[in-house]
Formats: structure tokens, sequence, C-alpha cells
């Protein structure tokens, strides 16, 4: 009980040794996408103060912005964005000790994974 | 201190003085942005693209304006608390600790920036 192998114990089975689920793959994917947001929303940041800051500047962020690789990066930010969104709601979901059973836990995973391909189509079309 | 076990090393501390302060501050946020993600996006989006004219008359409207400044002011605090769950399962020790300042650093930074070209672009 007292401090014997302190800090040298085997640690409880981990990633390695587990098989990929559905339900492990939408988790890290939340902690992914809402991390890699930043980099889009730096973006953002960045063409709001060359809009602020005048014509010239504007041309050279707006050019870079909505380039290829701006459209790129935007493209997949807004899948990230929605899936984080559904992630979010799914995790709000069961801060109420709801859908928690294995069945619900795995169709709120595919709801997250479906949801966010079709909200992404739609906002690519809309906007 | 050797023989101690956690239980004993922990006893007469006291609680852990800020309680669900954390969980509470990413629920009210992330509430809030469900709100406000799908406003910026539909306003934001149609407004990228336009011509320079265009985009700062389109923020110097009170909606798109308001809209933008609460999706940087709520948008910038909810990734830094996300992001500070994220080094403190991933980095310890001091680098944690250099690696949060400069993550809060960072998020207020862009806030920040991101208010003032709003309010300048409004105003």
């Amino acid at each position: 009980m007292a401090d014997v192998n302190r800090g040298n114990r085997p640690l409880s089975p981990h990633l390695s040794i587990y098989r990929p689920q559905l339900t492990s793959i939408t988790s890290i994917l939340t902690r992914i996408t809402g991390n890699a947001l930043i980099v889009s929303a730096l973006m953002i940041v960045w063409w709001f103060l060359a809009a602020a800051t005048g014509e010239q500047y504007f041309a050279f962020a707006n050019g870079f912005v909505t380039s290829w690789f701006g459209d790129l990066v935007l493209g997949l930010s807004v899948w990230g964005l929605w899936y984080h969104t559904l992630a979010g709601i799914r995790h709000l979901i069961w801060d109420n000790a709801m859908g928690l059973e294995i069945e619900a836990a795995t169709k709120l995973g595919w709801a997250c994974v479906i949801g966010s391909v079709v909200l992404t189509v739609l906002t690519i079309a809309i906007v | 201190m050797r023989y101690l076990t956690d239980r004993k090393r922990a006893a007469g501390l006291g609680s852990a003085k800020s309680g669900v302060h954390h969980f509470w501050a990413m629920k009210v946020s992330s509430v809030a942005l469900l709100l406000l993600i799908p406003l910026f996006v539909f306003t934001f989006g149609p407004a990228l693209g336009g011509s320079y004219d265009e985009v700062t008359a389109y923020f110097a409207r009170p909606f798109p304006a308001i809209v933008a400044a609460l999706t940087m002011i709520v948008g910038f605090k909810h990734f830094n608390d996300g992001a500070q769950v994220l080094i403190e399962d991933y980095v310890h020790g001091g680098t944690q600790k250099i690696t949060l300042i400069l993550v809060t650093c960072l998020s207020y930074a862009a806030m920040a920036t991101g208010l003032f070209s709003i309010a300048k672009l409004a105003l």
C-alpha cells in the first residue's frame, strides 16, 4: 500500500491493445477537429484584420484565403466544425446520463459522422 | 512521505478549490456556440469572396458584425478551455505550464485582433 514501486507500475491497457471502434474513433475525432480548427480560426482573424487595414492588404489576404489552398483549409474546416458541433451535442446529451448504452452510443456516433458530411455538403452548396 | 498512501497524502489538504468550474465553462460556451456557429457560418460564408467594398459594407451592418464579434469572444474562450484539456493530457511538468500560458496568450491575442478588426469595419 505504501510507496512501493511508485511511478514504475504497469499502466492499465490503453490505446495500443484496443481494436479501434466507432466510439473511440468518434471520440478522438472530436478532440482533433476542435483543436485543428485553430488553423482556420487564425486565418479568418487575419482576413478580418486585412479588411480592417485597407484595400491593398485585403486583396493579398483575401487572395490567399480564397485560393485553392484556402478553399481546401476552409472546406475541411467546415466539416471539422460541423463534426465538432454534432459531437458537442452528443456530449451535452451524455452529460444527462442519456444515450450511454452501447447501441445508443453507436447510433449517436454514426449520427455525428453522417450528419457532419450532410451538413458540410449543404453548407458548401448554400455558401 | 515514502510510507504514505495516496489517500493519506491527500488528507487534510481540503478541496481542489476549482470544483466544476471548467466543466461548467465548457457547457456554457458550447451551448452559446450551438447558436453562434450556424449564424456565423451563414453570415461570414456569403461575405467571403466578395470585393473589398462589399466586405466592408457588409460588416458595417450591425447583425453580421455582432455575430462575428460574439463568435470571436466565445469561440476563442472555448478553444482556450478545450486546448487546456488536450495539453493537460499530453504535456506534463514545467512544459505543461509554459504551453498552457502560450495557448492562453494565443487565444486572447486572436480574440482581441478579431474584435479590433470587426469594430474598425463596423464603425
